[in-house]
């Protein structure tokens, strides 16, 4: 019954929260951020031994707090199943979910959300043992397979399978550490999810090198933050911190540097900066907001090499998350 | 003779504000007003901020199609094919046959632990006694991660299955079990069958009646199994024996064909029985120990054997304790099988509270549909509960 009083909770908070929706206003006053993240997946959303989050979700939710509190450790991180995120944030629970969640047209309309942009260009995979002798998803004809619940993934694999007309056997469960331990414990030949964190997960399972990913991606899942309808201003702010991050990137503005952009005269780099317009304040902001999330946090390359990229253990080529300018799909519009 | 009072000595006529039936129902009614506003309140409150956050409501998700794959499915359902109507279905025959199953196994094993803690064999009084007192003082959810993981690692992987003969398999993805396949001419069987059930109750009533007569006993058991499998068998072999079976086969990855019996349910079952029985256990022996000792006394100085006087004198009379309290331990059964979705079980809160809700993100309408599905099921167990009851209910003659 515990996941069911979670959810009536929640239900609660939506018959009883009132009927303002200055989400900026409330995270001032809190002098917090309440972040919506994964709490189980390394390189998107963990807390460590020391219960310090990281990943490139935390680091966003980061990067928020940087620009609207100025301190990008005033951040309270709600771990949240993929099952009950939605409803988390539609009852006001957090402020933002960045929970590596694919954009889809139903999320972004009739659950009463909005995508604030990409982070992550993902798409699904499978992980299989190794002595299955399997080189391809099309080969997993008959086979049982192992999903977390409430995910595109869930939906994706009965497509896939249909659409090929393979036979197909699933077991569902709630969260993603029971899926992994079971698919380890022999419950499935396949386990499947979001190809970035296959690679996570693989790290998990007793003999990691017993089992290889395939090299199918059977969806497109663009996973991005999002937030609540009806609070245009907070959609804005948590939207451009994010085109922050890639606009840093492209303009060459990292931790190292930052001081020299603050003296530069190029004038991309000075409506960056603050040094001209006024673009933080049009945001709600102060003029400096986006040196603080370049400062606090760095810039979109920067997080993504520490926490998914090859800086870290997941060790993921950055693919199609490479700016635009450099082979990628990532691209950000121009602050002006 | 008249013995009114003079008006002068009767008592003033209260004020109406002083009458306490008046007040008594002053106050139901203002209580009944404030809980009216409230519940007002929040569901035009809930609609209004549904409506400004653009959150999609009513029941029409209901016919649209689920797309997602439930791994045990009593009726026919597909992903492609079937509804949320139909998800919110499966779910729900899943949490009934995993409750229904549970309170027979939990009743037959907690009668015969609440007995058995009241033997006078030392052992087996103890052994009850330390099953009850372990079981009942952990947590439902860990017993279930524990039956879950034991059932996972202890059986073999599905390329090493354990072959048990005709045909059965036993791995990590569940028991394989042959399919029966009915031919024509297998309905005589079934008619028989019947017709044993309806010959086994009738010779009950009689056997029950001579002895009230006659003082003498029938051999009610052998004549009863002899009419409800004897006669079926009788005349399927009679017939031709009409049956055939659908062979599990190992496949590529898995064993398909024949039916098959998830690690998942056998788990959630094995938990939920087991975990219930130790509360069951203590019901029964309460109600045991309310029948007074004299009972049993004054029917082993009639001569009756202690099986016969449990049987015919203890029980009947510890019933009419037990049933009450055993109403609620099947409750809270049917209620804990929800935990269902630590372990992968598509029961209705995993699929429906959890795939369905998820995917339509109309949390309003699903949760209060569950809600009212779990209080149908808990109010008509109730309600059987309490027509047994008052059947056991002493009648004094």
């Amino acid at each position: 019954m515990k996941r069911f009083t979670t959810i009536l909770a929640l239900l609660l908070a939506v018959v009883a929260q009132s009927a303002s929706a200055q989400t900026l206003k409330a995270v001032k006053d809190r002098g917090m951020l309440n972040c919506g993240a994964n709490g189980s997946l390394a390189g998107f959303g963990l807390p460590d031994a020391q219960g310090k989050w990281t990943g490139l979700d935390v680091d966003f939710c980061r990067a928020i707090a940087a620009a609207v509190l100025n301190d990008a450790e005033k951040v309270k991180y709600v771990p949240l199943s993929a099952k009950d995120r939605f409803t988390a944030l539609q009852s006001g629970e957090v402020d933002v979910l960045a929970r590596n969640t694919t954009w889809t047209s139903s999320r972004d309309t009739s659950l009463g959300l909005n995508f604030t942009g990409v982070n992550y260009y993902d798409g699904q995979g499978f992980m299989v043992r190794k002595s299955l002798k399997v080189n391809s998803a099309l080969e997993l004809n008959g086979a049982s397979v192992c999903v977390q619940q409430g995910t595109t993934t869930e939906l994706n694999l009965a497509d896939y399978f249909g659409a090929n007309k393979m036979q197909l056997k699933t077991v569902t469960f709630a969260s993603s550490n029971e899926a992994v331990k079971a698919y380890d414990a022999g419950r499935c030949d396949a386990y499947t999810t979001d190809a970035s964190a296959l690679y996570a997960e693989r790290l998990r399972v007793a003999t990691p090198d017993d089992h290889i990913i395939l090299p199918e991606i059977i969806s497109k899942e663009p996973l991005g933050p999002a937030v609540r309808h009806g609070d245009d201003q907070w959609f804005d702010i948590v939207k451009w911190t994010l085109f922050a991050m890639m606009n840093a990137e492209e303009l060459n503005i990292s931790t190292k540097n930052l001081d020299e952009a603050l003296k530069s005269t190029n004038p991309e780099i000075k409506r960056f900066v603050g040094t001209e317009g006024n673009f933080g304040e049009q945001l709600g902001l102060t003029k400096e907001w986006a040196v603080r999330i370049v400062k606090q946090v760095g810039n979109y390359g920067e997080s993504f090499e520490r926490n998914v990229g090859l800086g870290s253990p997941l060790k993921i080529e950055r693919g199609l998350n490479k700016l635009w300018t450099k082979g990628g799909i990532q691209y950000a519009p121009p602050i002006r | 003779m008249s013995t009114d009072l003079p008006a002068s000595a009767r008592p003033a006529p209260v004020i109406f504000y002083n009458d306490p039936r008046v007040r008594s129902i002053a106050y139901q009614v203002a209580l009944c007003a404030v809980v009216a506003f409230l519940v007002y309140g929040a569901a035009s409150n809930a609609i209004e901020n549904l409506a400004r956050a653009r959150i999609a409501s009513g029941f029409g998700f209901w016919d649209q199609i689920a797309g997602f794959d439930i791994s045990q499915t009593l009726i026919e359902y597909s992903s492609r094919g079937s509804t949320y109507g139909r998800a919110f279905w499966v779910g729900l025959l899943n949490t009934l046959l995993v409750a229904g199953i549970g309170i027979v196994f939990a009743t037959i094993l907690g009668f015969a632990i609440g007995i058995s803690r009241l033997s006078s064999n030392w052992l087996l009084a103890k052994v009850a006694g330390c099953y009850v007192e372990l079981i009942r003082n952990l947590p439902l959810l860990l017993q279930l991660l524990f039956w879950y993981n034991a059932v996972l690692k202890t059986l073999p992987d599905i390329r090493d299955s354990i072959s048990i003969g005709w045909g059965i398999f036993l791995n990590n993805r569940g028991l394989f079990l042959p399919t029966p396949i009915f031919k024509h001419g297998f309905g005589g069987a079934e008619i028989a069958l019947f017709v044993g059930i309806a010959g086994g109750v009738a010779y009950r009533i009689w056997a029950r009646r001579q002895q009230e007569r006659t003082g003498r006993q029938a051999p009610v058991l052998w004549v009863t199994l002899a009419l409800v499998i004897g006669l079926p068998l009788a005349t399927f072999i009679v017939s031709g024996a009409p049956l055939s079976f659908e062979f599990p086969q190992a496949g590529r990855f898995n064993i398909t064909g024949g039916s098959e019996v998830l690690p998942e349910f056998v788990a959630l079952l094995f938990g939920l029985s087991v975990y219930t029985a130790a509360f069951i256990a203590e019901v029964v022996r309460a109600g045991i120990l309310a029948v007074s000792r004299g009972q049993t006394e004054a029917a082993f100085s009639l001569g009756l054997r202690p099986g016969p006087t449990l049987r015919l004198i203890v029980v009947p009379q510890a019933m009419r304790v037990i049933i009450p309290p055993l109403t609620s331990q099947y409750l809270n059964l049917t209620k804990n099988s929800s935990l269902a979705v630590a372990i992968g079980y598509p029961d209705l809160v995993q699929v429906f509270t959890g795939t369905v809700l998820n995917q339509t993100g109309q949390a309003v309408e699903v949760v209060a549909i569950t809600m009212l599905v779990y209080l149908v099921i808990s109010l008509v167990t109730s309600l059987l509960m309490n027509v047994y009851n008052s059947r056991m209910a002493l009648r004094e003659r």
